[in-house]
Formats: C-alpha cells, structure tokens, sequence
C-alpha cells in the first residue's frame, strides 16, 4: 500500500509539474462543447435535448487525450523499469496509473460538467442523473483508457491505435450515461442504467489493471 | 546469493545466448563482457525479473527467484543505459519515489555523488554525466542486496568514478551483490568475468 501511493504521489506530482499537459484534457472538453451551440444554434429546445450526448462524447474524447503519454514517457526515459522493479506487482502499478488518470483528468472534467450542462440548457432534473452516470463513467473511462494504453504500448503507431481499441470498448459506457441522462428528462428513472453501469465498473475494476500489468510487463521485454 | 542456471533468451525470433550459467556470492562482483549485441543487457534485464527466459532458472537463494516478481523485485536496483531521469523535476524531487519506498535520506544520496549543491535544479538543467550521477544516487537510496549496472560509468568524469567505487566497494563490503556490464574497467577488485560471444 505504502509503494502504491508513491507511485500515485509521484504521478501526481509529474501532472502537477506539466500542468499544460494536465489543463489541455479540460480546455478541450469546454471548448468542443461549446462548439455546439455554435454550429446547431442557439435554440434551447434543440439544444437541450442533444446536451446529455453532447457532454458524454467531449467528456469521452477529452479523457483519450492524455493517455498516450499515460505510459509512453515513462517507456521512453526508463522509468517504466523503475516502476516495475518498486516491489508493486504490475498490475497494482496499472492501478496506481489508472486512479492518477482520474484523479488528473476524470474529476476536472466531472467539475466542469455541470456548468456545461447548464450554459447548454439541460433540464434541471436531469442533471444529478448525468453527473452521477458520469462519476461512474469516468472512473471506467480511466479503467478501461489505461488497459488500452498499456497494450498499445512499444507500438510503432500507439497514439492512432489506442482510440480504435478503447472507444468500441466504451461504447456501452456511453449508451447508457446517456440513457441515464435522458431517462431523467423523460421523467423516468435512471437507475437501471446506472445500476448496469455499475455493474460494468463492479467488472472492470480488478480485470482492467490486471489486463494492463500483464502488457505492462510484455512492453518492458 | 544468485545463481542463473542454464538460461535461454529468445528476443523476438533470434536467440541471444543459451545454456548460460553463472553464481554470484554473497559480497561478490560478476563483470559482463563482451562486444555489442552479445546480451550483456538482456542478461542485466533477464536477472532482474524484466525478461522471461525461455529456458533455465534464475536462482536467489537456492529458490526460484521469478516465482514472486514482485518480491524479486526489492531485492533488486537496476541502473540501465537510461538515466529515468525526468526533465521537468528537480533532482531531489526525481529520487523521492525511491526514497518513499525505502524510507531513506535523499540528502545522502545526492552526497554520495556528489550532487548535494544542485539538489533543487531542474533536471532538465543537468549534464549528461550530471543525469547519470543522479541514477546511481537511487542506488545509495535502495535497501535492495542486488545491484544490476549497464554500463553504469558512461559519461563520469574521473572524480565521479573514484567515488563511485567507494560506493561498490561499501556495497560488497555489506554483502551485497553487484552485476555490471562494461567495456571500460570498473573501479572494483577481485570481480569475477563471464564473457558473452
């Protein structure tokens, strides 16, 4: 436990040192999002309706940005040998990266959902049931973005690759967060997504970072 | 006490070298030799746990050291050709995960190569020789018995490598275990060779 939070620590502390690096997965997700109204207009039937979905694939294309440097730098300058030399086993060390991903990337983009939400004129009662299916989401988001990122890793094209393993991989992620979403604006309940939702993370949580260990391991070969 | 036992490495398609064997006592120092390409590093990497091998064991102990990597794992310090050195940290904030694990002094580190006064720099203001100064520092830093070095003098000036030997020297004189593999001489004595062809 105590090398596991260094090797968060120490994650944590790189992000906090490049944080243009860190800032970028954010500005990306706001400026995409406002783009929207932009192009379909102002309307705030249309664009009420179409907000959910809008929010879960910026959210969903902003959280790719930083995963290919996830492992990439660490490969590069060696560190990736220091890391699986620290005593952790691989997959706790794909673990660590995974919560650090959240944490850096996941959590500022669940702040800036809800005033995103709000500017595109999202019914107000369905804005818990699209933050709640998004705190559910983005955790497997890094789950499933770190798994990727460690496959596609020592691979001569990984920045193209990593987004056609990763988005089929999320695509019932993004089915229903936005179900969720749209279930509490019909005036329905949101629960069985969410609940299907968690039962995916409930999954993905022990398979993803042993997954990743074990490309870990066969990228530092 | 480490002992390889007729190991294989296949890297990709070809085969590196087989039916290798080699021990190392407590206290002792093995010098990997050999001309480029002969796998001095992927022996380093295959003793550290990094790489498989495709056939033989790799003992510590008397006992399968690969059966719990990551146990293999803190017995081990591995210096390889990168520095794992990061640009953006200064150089007492790129040893601390070392120093969290092992709960040492990085102030002593950084004394014990030398680089006491540039402990608050950037690293991505450091020399080469400077970078590599840093890399060894991790090895004051560990606890671990077994010190595997890729040519771990590249780019020392004569100082660094006279203190760099006391530091070897303090390592076997506490019964640790150094591997290293080379083309200049090390500043160690009574080392075991093993020549790869």
């Amino acid at each position: 436990m105590r090398i596991f939070l260094a090797v968060l620590a120490r994650d944590l502390r790189l992000s906090l040192r490049h944080g243009a690096d860190t800032l970028a997965a954010l500005l990306f997700f706001v400026a995409t999002a406002s783009l929207f109204p932009l192009a379909i207009g102002p309307a705030p039937d249309t664009l009420g309706r179409i907000a959910p979905g809008i929010i879960w694939v910026c959210a969903l294309l902003a959280a790719l940005l930083p995963l290919d440097r996830l492992f990439g730098a660490d490969l590069e300058d060696g560190s990736l040998d220091l890391l699986l030399l620290s005593g952790l086993p691989a997959f706790a060390v794909a673990g660590a990266k995974a919560l650090s991903h959240w944490l850096v990337t996941g959590v500022p983009l669940l702040l800036a959902a809800g005033p995103m939400a709000v500017m595109l004129r999202m019914p107000e009662d369905a804005i818990p049931a699209l933050l709640l299916g998004l705190v559910i989401g983005s955790l497997l988001l890094s789950l499933f973005g770190t798994m990727g990122a460690a496959i596609v890793l020592g691979a001569r094209r990984g920045g193209v690759l990593l987004p056609l393993l990763v988005l089929p991989l999320l695509t019932p992620v993004l089915i229903f967060g936005a179900a969720a979403a749209d279930a509490a604006a019909g005036g329905f309940s949101p629960r069985p997504h969410l609940l299907l939702m968690g039962a995916m993370l409930a999954a993905a949580v022990p398979l993803c970072p042993l997954a990743a260990g074990a490309a870990l391991r066969a990228a530092a070969e | 006490m480490l002992k390889a036992e007729s190991v294989a490495v296949f890297r990709g398609e070809r085969l590196v070298f087989r039916d290798l064997s080699l021990s190392v006592p407590s206290g002792g120092a093995l010098v990997l030799a050999g001309p480029n390409g002969a796998g001095k590093s992927t022996l380093l990497r295959l003793l550290a746990g990094l790489v498989r091998p495709a056939a033989g064991q790799v003992l510590w102990d008397g006992q399968d050291a690969f059966a719990d990597l990551a146990a293999h794992g803190q017995r081990v310090v591995y210096v390889g050709h990168q520095d794992a050195v990061k640009p953006g940290l200064t150089a007492a904030e790129n040893l601390r995960f070392a120093a969290r694990i092992s709960g040492k002094s990085i102030r002593a580190a950084l004394e014990a190569v030398g680089l006491e006064n540039l402990a608050d720099l950037p690293a991505r203001m450091l020399s080469a020789g400077q970078k590599r100064r840093l890399a060894l520092s991790r090895l004051v830093l560990s606890a671990a018995p077994l010190w595997l070095l890729d040519e771990p003098t590249l780019g020392l000036d004569v100082a660094a490598i006279e203190r760099f030997g006391r530091l070897l020297a303090a390592h076997r004189a506490g019964g640790g275990l150094i591997v290293a593999a080379t083309h200049v001489p090390l500043p160690l004595d009574n080392v075991a060779g093993l020549r790869l062809a």
